[in-house]
């Protein structure tokens, strides 16, 4: 599946690749069939067209920068939630969760993808760019089958896969910490740049956080993860539909004026609707018995 | 017009000529901490040699998002999101900082939001990174991955280029 707007890297690189390689057979094939009506000027402007424009944006902040700026959203996370810290159902979350990250369009990030269960009734989840994954107890609640659970961390890892949290970074921002102040390492940096630089930080942390906690993403970053979790579904060969079964579950228990999903998501209705304009109903496949036995001893009892 | 052609045709294999060499030597650079050269391109393919942040490598093909890239002996596969065309330079007062930096073909490591970065900020505020560096740690092995797949009735296929 490919969506409208894909990240950028690294498939960047490899549609970048994709159509210098095609240049010259196009070029060719215009060159041999096309002379009556084309001209050098022509030639060249078609090749122009095909390089990428260099433009600084939130796809110019480097993998390592992004595990940083990931660091520091999962910190204020943790300082308005408490983790769940025990050890089984944390370990069959990342065991989960790194599988489905295999299957995504972004398999490695600069610190990899990493989740955490916080402690807390509050339908919420919560993806710190480069991979940090922080899922709610009550959210987890609202699945019954390791296909389900499966259905909320694509969504997030999604989130991740098409660098969300950094397009919640004001651009301003962006072009601060990418042109202006550029500080290397303890030996080159003075003590002023170092605390300008931390500031752009802050207010970017800010951004994201805002965003991730009061007021959520647009309904077409919603869609496209829903979107994208549903494919990383059907690659594992988890049942693509539990996504929508995840949010019935949901619509029934999200509380209008709520702090949580209620407050930072489009209704799951609405979410839906769009997942079903792609993703024909299907009756849930049969219970895979090893599956939900693994499924109940990890997180049965949460 | 059959000058025009001719000259048309000449500008075409002279630039296909060029692309063709530029793939030919593509390098290409680890753009995460540490990422596993594979034999074959698949997350359950056996791990030949592990590579760093910064590491450069020559890319050979592309397969369906794996690189297969030229190993001291013989060749392996890295995926290509551990991977960027950008030379990341680690050493701030390399030559290549300054004559690359404003082109956007160079990431210099550690530039920007960075570990110093990390400490002011969280010593401003105050903030615990206790449960971060937890988490950061938690580690899964592609076997326990594969045996993950295979217990729960799954694809074992996943992430590969096949």
């Amino acid at each position: 599946m490919r969506l409208a707007h894909q990240r950028q890297y690294p498939l960047k690189p490899i549609r970048r690749l994709r159509s210098l390689g095609l240049v010259p057979v196009v070029l060719t094939g215009i060159a041999l069939t096309g002379c009556a009506s084309l001209d050098l000027g022509d030639v060249f402007e078609i090749a122009q067209k095909s390089a990428p424009a260099v433009q600084k944006s939130f796809e110019d902040i480097t993998p390592e920068q992004e595990y940083y700026i990931g660091r520091a959203v999962g910190a204020t996370i943790l300082g308005q939630y408490s983790p769940y810290t025990e050890p089984e159902p944390t370990e069959y979350l990342n065991l989960l969760g790194r599988t489905l990250a295999f299957a995504s369009d972004r398999p490695e990030t600069f610190g990899g993808y990493h989740f955490l269960i916080l402690d807390s009734e509050e339908i919420n989840a919560f993806a710190a760019p480069g991979g940090l994954i922080f899922i709610s107890r009550g959210l987890l609640a609202c699945a019954d089958s390791e296909d389900r659970v499966a259905a909320i961390l694509a969504h997030e890892i999604a989130h991740v896969v098409e660098q969300h949290g950094l397009q919640a970074i004001k651009k301003s921002r962006v072009t601060s910490a990418l042109t202006s102040v550029a500080i290397a390492s303890a030996q080159t940096a003075g003590s002023d740049e170092l605390a300008k630089l931390t500031t752009v930080f802050e207010d970017s942390i800010g951004d994201i956080t805002s965003t991730l906690v009061n007021s959520g993403y647009s309904r077409a970053f919603e869609k496209e993860a829903d979107l994208m979790a549903v494919e990383i579904l059907k690659r594992v060969g988890y049942d693509p539909n539990a996504l929508v079964r995840m949010l019935e579950v949901m619509e029934t228990r999200l509380e209008p004026g709520g702090p949580d999903f209620a407050k930072t998501h489009p209704e799951p209705k609405v979410r839906i609707a769009e997942i079903r304009k792609v993703l024909a109903e299907a009756p849930a496949p049969p219970v895979q018995a090893e599956r939900q036995a693994r499924y109940q001893a990890a997180l049965g009892n949460l | 017009m059959r000058v025009k052609c001719l000259l048309i045709i000449a500008a075409v294999l002279l630039l296909s000529a060029g692309l063709a060499f530029g793939q030919s030597v593509k390098q290409m650079s680890v753009t995460v901490k540490e990422t596993q050269v594979r034999a074959t391109p698949s997350y359950m393919g056996k791990i030949l040699a592990v590579l760093v942040y910064g590491e450069r490598v020559d890319v050979l093909a592309e397969q369906r998002g794996w690189a297969r890239v030229r190993l001291d002996s013989g060749e392996g596969w890295v995926h290509l999101s551990a991977l960027t065309t950008k030379r990341i330079v680690l050493q701030s007062g390399s030559r290549d900082v300054g004559s690359g930096a404003s082109s956007g073909e160079v990431a210099l490591a550690g530039k920007g939001f960075n570990q110093e970065v990390e400490d002011k900020y969280k010593k401003d505020n105050n903030l615990d990174y206790t449960w971060v560096d937890r988490m950061g740690a938690f580690a899964v092995t592609p076997e326990q991955v594969l045996a993950f797949l295979e217990q729960g009735g799954l694809n074992t296929e996943i992430g590969g280029a096949q």
